[in-house]
This record gives C-alpha cells, sequence and structure tokens, in this order.
C-alpha cells in the first residue's frame, strides 16, 4: 500500500523547534491602527489620558493585536502539496497586557501534524504554539493555532 | 465609549453575554489585511475568492476573534482580563452582513486570589448560525478586597 503521506522529512522535523525570534515595537499609532480596523472604540486603546488614568497607566492593546506579528504561515517556509490552507482556530492564553513602549520577541515551534480525510478531501492539520514575550522578559502570551492545508476539489 | 466594571459578585451562571452586532464589510477586511499582514486574497477578491471554491469572499478567522474579544472586553471593563480564549473557525462569514457575538456564563471559581469566569461565547451569522464557537476563561475584581486586588 503505498503511503500517501506529504509530510516531508524537513517539515517533520520542524517539529519542537522555535523559530528565530522576532521583535516588534508596540507604539500606540500601531494600536490605534489596529483598534480601528477591528472597529473597536474603546478608549483604553487610543485615549491617553483615560489609558493613563486606568489601572494599567498606560494605552493598551486589544487582546488579538497580538496578530498583527503572526509568523509565516507553514506553507510559506515548509514544501506543504495542498495549495489551499484555512485557519481553523485558535487559543490564547495571556499572562501580561501588551502595551504602548512594549518590544514582543515572537518566536513560534510547530507542535503537531495530523493527516485526515474529511469533507475537503485529504487535509494536513499543522497545529503550532507562538510564544510572545516582552522586554522585561515576562511572557505576555501563547497562541496554539491551527492550519488546515488542503487540496481544492475540481 | 466608556464600559462600567463589572465584578465577580455581579455575575452569575447563565448570565448572558452580547450581543455584539458587527456589520463586517469588504472595506474593513481589506483595513484588518493590512494590520494583520494576512492578505490572503480570499479575504477581499472575489474572483479569487471563486476560483478557490468559495461563493463569496470571507473574513478573516482572526477578525472573527478581535470581535469576540470586543465583546468581552466591553462586558468586564477595563479591570477584567482575559486568561484563555480558544475559538474555532467551523464555518466561514461573509461580509455585507452582519454577525453576532454571544455568549453565556457556565460558571464561576475561585483558584488563590483569581476570581474566575469561564463562559460559552459564539458567533452567529444572521440567519443564526454559529459559525465560530468558543469557550473563555476571565478574572474580574472582587469586591471583597477594599482595594482592586485581583
Amino acid at each position: 500500500m503505498p503511503n500517501n503521506s506529504i509530510i516531508t522529512h524537513s517539515l517533520r522535523s520542524a517539529i519542537g523547534v522555535f523559530s528565530d525570534p522576532v521583535f516588534y515595537k508596540v507604539d500606540k499609532d500601531v494600536i490605534a491602527q489596529f483598534a480601528r480596523a477591528i472597529g473597536d472604540c474603546n478608549p483604553i486603546y487610543t485615549d491617553e489620558s483615560h489609558a493613563r488614568s486606568s489601572r494599567h497607566g498606560r494605552i493598551i492593546a486589544p487582546p488579538t493585536f497580538l496578530r498583527s506579528m503572526e509568523p509565516p504561515l507553514p506553507g510559506e517556509t515548509y514544501s506543504i502539496s495542498y495549495p489551499e490552507v484555512f485557519d481553523g482556530g485558535s487559543k490564547w492564553e495571556y499572562f501580561e497586557f501588551v502595551g504602548e513602549g512594549d518590544t514582543v520577541s515572537v518566536s513560534t515551534k510547530i507542535i503537531d501534524l495530523k493527516e485526515r480525510k474529511g469533507s475537503l478531501g485529504p487535509m494536513l492539520f499543522i497545529i503550532r504554539e507562538t510564544i510572545y514575550i516582552n522586554q522585561m522578559n515576562k511572557k505576555v502570551a501563547l497562541q496554539r493555532s491551527t492550519y488546515i492545508y488542503y487540496q481544492t476539489e475540481s | 465609549m466608556m464600559t462600567s466594571q463589572l465584578y465577580f459578585e455581579d455575575v452569575e451562571a447563565g448570565d448572558s453575554l452580547g450581543p455584539l452586532r458587527k456589520d463586517p464589510t469588504t472595506r474593513q477586511l481589506v483595513m484588518y489585511a493590512g494590520v494583520s499582514g494576512d492578505f490572503n486574497e480570499i479575504h477581499y477578491d472575489q474572483e479569487y475568492a471563486r476560483i478557490h471554491g468559495l461563493s463569496n469572499i470571507i473574513l478573516h478567522g482572526a477578525l472573527k476573534n478581535a470581535f469576540l474579544a470586543q465583546m468581552l472586553t466591553d462586558w468586564m471593563g477595563d479591570d477584567g482580563e482575559i486568561k484563555i480564549l480558544s475559538v474555532q473557525y467551523r464555518a466561514p462569514d461573509e461580509p455585507g452582513s452582519p454577525v453576532y457575538c454571544k455568549g453565556l456564563v457556565k460558571t464561576k471559581d475561585v483558584v488563590g486570589e483569581e476570581h474566575l469566569i469561564n463562559c460559552d461565547i459564539w458567533l452567529e451569522n444572521a440567519s443564526g448560525d454559529i459559525t465560530t464557537p468558543a469557550t473563555v476563561t476571565v478574572s474580574l475584581p472582587s469586591r471583597t478586597n477594599s482595594s482592586t486586588a485581583f
């Protein structure tokens, strides 16, 4: 029985290996742009005097702001022969707030690969964990995300 | 938009969250592509979406995640914290149609000094179908402390 797995040696070897960290500076302009894009007009994201008098003492970022630092998709780093990809979902764990003045380092590793046959035909699920660390070397968040690679039925 | 602060004691199992109505447009998906770096054409190029098996362009899953997070921060107030937020993108949503963020408080828990609330939350489309089921644990301040301790 031929092996129909599309998981390359390179992809399988990547499991558990963190990417080199990429650093992002967080300032109030990028926070304001993100808040505008998602349509959230909470003043904690844009109003300096409101934010300074809050518990945070500064402008903070919306919870999913860290998506603006998303590492490249697995398919951009490894050869995956299924051309289509869906974002299957994310699990966020939050430890610290992110806000104006922070520098966040972002690193990701694949933690699981699963091949399945389903309604979309043969699929490859790639689960990865991304870790976000601030300039005080504190972990601010973890994101576990699932990407589903598949072929279009034509 | 100013929200009041929610305290642990104000919440009961069975309480509703939302609804928060969002009206995503193609323009919003372009803006979100710009701030997120997700420029996949399925979110703004109709022809591309159709070639790739979709009947219409669709929302970024992460934008739906952001909508749900907004419902939570609106509900909690500035002193609340999201601890764990887990979302699944089960079905696509399209711009040009409203989506509704909703939720239900399931359980309350005190773990050490943390006052935690566990909720089921979700995004519904205009037909009432749940496209994006999710679960969340948040931490709220408690009135039992004289200062704002969490």
